[in-house]
């Protein structure tokens, strides 16, 4: 049986194509106005890679914030469940999930079947997530990769009090104004973002194993601080922004 | 609602571009909510009416009782007792604060960060877009939050406010507080109606409010079925309208609708499939027009059985002895059922928690959605005894901070989405 899991996510599309359980295919592009022709350009790369045909695909489920708006999807499951389920699959014993993408967070419990027990969101607000993570490189004139290649030069930290973005983007300026090194400022910026899912895990019962998911798990610097601060070892799958567009693609082979 | 109605309004001093820009938005609002639901019971058309005339025939209807000599009085929480109101001839309405509504006016005199209950109430009568606010010959406040508290004392420069003080602890000196405080507000109403409350004229209001309560309650009955004869949103509809429609037409036309249900449930005509998950909702009142968590609810294939809140349960159950000769013996029995509100303003408030123990169990509930108003710290704090309760009685439970804008409405519907897959094994 061939399925695909499609993830519209707020800044990047991504899709994984399953064949009989395995991984067979998948691409990552960036989500554009129209939500459905970037379901269509990362399925069609994905199964390029396969090397299947869009016909031989059996079912196809979509998740992410745009997964209502891509009408040739069999099913929607939220990316909850999807990471759930595609970061159990991957990580042996997993129990928790952090996930951390473009506009939202996410702790996730799940049982040893990788079904969701109780999980926690952010509200509407997008602090601590990738957003705040883009916009504060900007900020620091910096990018994404070079911001955690500063941080692992140097030890000490501005504390940055908020996490609200446009808050927190004064704070980083104020503190550029002042003089404080950028490494400092960028590890302050890190902490902020780990306290805030420090607060979200500390509301749900988290057990090992723990994983962490979403396009700010690629960030080294923030696993690190956060394997500190739960005192437990984060894992971080290979191709960790694709773990919901995987799940989306298991679920759709399981009906 | 036709433009016969302009010259009535205009008489009430609204603002008629403004309220103009509120009706403009509310039909397409409650077509996409209310109108578009299958298989909905007939006898919903009386409800459809009366939310169309909601600014229309029932305050001409107002406007009529007032030409007679009667009194309008206004209230905002489920602790002011109609019984009373109604005793002296006088009609209670429950005001509008459902909606985001004049906030740059609200700014003047209120701090940004407050909850969108306060600020929806001061805007319309700031904007003065609310014809019910301006038909009120007096408005009663309560203590039940800081906020609302303090915001009565301003309110009152635009409007006479009778301010009820709750206590916040059921103790017997709590109660005889309590008792006191309504013999004052039975002698404001006195002298706000010129009418005397008689011991007749006040046992007819309570057994015409109990009339009330109990057809809710039959009509909350219906709901613990398998077969679901109404959805959450239409019963949600009808517990707001129970706040400012006429009371003895509103329990003739419940009373129908319930006939009508009740055919359903024995036809198996129900509205949800067997498979839907049925949820709780409780936490802060959902005030008219404010439909938002339900609908997303609701278009997430679950649906609602009871709402354990102040337009819900909180409003109707628990009735008031109808025994007792004098006026101050059937005051007493009215305080006895009021302090008894699972409001989040007591402590402790085990009753709350206790309650949604025992509904999820009549009502068979799949799980609980707790929505509380943001910055309702009474609610939002004891959200924390609701799970604790909760998953010691292992019931699953989502926690939702929202307020009345629709900005956050994916990332709620991606929550509420991923609790129904969750609970939905």
């Amino acid at each position: 049986m061939i399925t695909a899991g499609i993830d519209v996510g707020s800044t990047t599309t991504k899709a994984v194509v399953v064949a009989d359980g395995l991984w067979s295919g998948d691409a990552l592009v960036p989500t554009g106005i129209n939500n459905r022709a970037s379901a269509e350009e990362s399925l069609e790369k994905a199964l390029a890679k396969a090397q299947f045909s869009s016909s031989q695909v059996d079912r196809i489920v979509t998740t992410g914030y745009g997964r209502a708006n891509i009408p040739f999807a069999d099913k929607q499951v939220t990316e909850i469940t999807c990471h759930g389920r595609g970061a159990h699959s991957l990580v042996p014993g997993l129990r928790t999930v952090i996930d951390v993408g473009g506009q939202d967070s996410k702790v996730i419990c799940l049982d040893s079947h990788g079904r969701v027990v109780d999980f926690v969101m952010n509200d509407k607000c997008a602090a601590g997530t990738g957003r705040f993570l883009e916009v504060m490189a900007r900020a620091l004139e910096s990018d994404l990769e070079d911001m955690v290649v500063q941080a692992r030069r140097g030890t000490g930290q501005v504390p940055i009090s908020s996490t609200c973005t446009v808050f927190a983007e004064s704070e980083v300026i104020s503190h550029l104004a002042s003089g404080r090194p950028k490494d400092e400022i960028i590890r302050g910026l890190f902490e902020a973002v780990v306290n805030r899912l420090e607060g979200m895990a500390l509301r749900l019962n988290v057990q090992p194993e723990i994983a962490m998911t979403g396009g700010v798990a690629l960030n080294a610097a923030v696993v690190d601080i956060l394997s500190r601060v739960l005192g437990q070892a984060v894992q971080v799958p290979e191709k960790a922004q694709l773990v919901g567009a995987y799940g989306a693609a298991l679920i759709a082979a399981e009906k | 609602m036709g433009n016969d109605y302009r010259p009535m309004w205009e008489s009430l001093g609204l603002d008629l571009e403004a309220h103009d820009q509120l009706l403009n938005v509310l039909p397409p609002t409650y077509g996409d909510v209310y109108l578009k639901q299958e298989n909905r019971p007939d006898k919903m058309e009386y409800f459809d009416f009366v939310f169309n005339e909601i600014h229309g025939l029932r305050i001409q209807e107002l406007q009529e009782h007032k030409a007679k000599g009667g009194k309008v009085v206004g209230a905002y929480c489920v602790f002011v007792p109609e019984e009373i109101v109604r005793a002296a001839g006088g009609v209670l309405v429950g005001l509008c604060s459902g909606v985001e509504i004049g906030s740059a006016q609200v700014e003047k005199v209120l701090p940004k960060n407050i909850c969108s209950l306060i600020k929806s109430f001061m805007g319309f009568k700031l904007a003065r877009i609310c014809p019910y606010f301006e038909c009120c010959d007096l408005i009663v406040g309560e203590t039940t939050c800081d906020g609302k508290k303090k915001a009565f004392e301003i309110l009152n420069d635009y409007v006479p406010v009778h301010v009820l003080e709750i206590p916040q602890m059921r103790r017997e000196k709590d109660r005889q507080f309590w008792f006191g405080e309504l013999q004052d507000f039975l002698k404001t109403v006195e002298e706000y109606t010129g009418n005397k409350i008689t011991p007749e004229s006040l046992r007819r209001s309570i057994k015409e409010i109990n009339a009330k309560r109990s057809v809710l309650l039959r009509l909350n009955e219906l709901r613990k079925n398998d077969v679901l004869p109404i959805s959450g949103k239409d019963s949600l509809l009808i517990e707001q309208i129970a706040m400012y429609d006429d009371v003895d037409r509103f329990t003739s036309q419940v009373n129908g609708l319930c006939e009508e249900l009740e055919t359903r449930v024995r036809e198996g005509k129900g509205v949800n499939k067997p498979d839907s998950p049925r949820i709780i909702l409780t936490g802060t009142p959902m005030a008219i027009p404010n439909w938002k968590v339900s609908h997303l609810i609701e278009s997430s294939s679950a649906i609602i059985v009871a709402e354990e809140m102040c337009t819900g349960l909180r409003y109707f159950e628990n009735l008031v002895s109808e025994e007792g000769e004098s006026v101050d013996q059937m005051l007493k029995s009215i305080a006895d059922r009021y302090i008894e509100t699972n409001c989040a303003c007591f402590t402790p408030n085990e009753g709350r928690t206790e309650e949604l123990v025992r509904l999820a169990k009549e009502y068979k509930a799949d799980g609980v959605i707790n929505c509380s108003l943001i910055f309702c710290d009474p609610y939002m704090i004891e959200a924390n005894r609701v799970e604790k309760t909760l998953k010691d009685h292992g019931i699953p439970l989502l926690r939702i901070e929202t307020d009345y804008g629709q900005e956050d409405s994916g990332q709620l519907k991606t929550r509420i989405e991923a609790f129904l897959e969750m609970i939905k094994r």
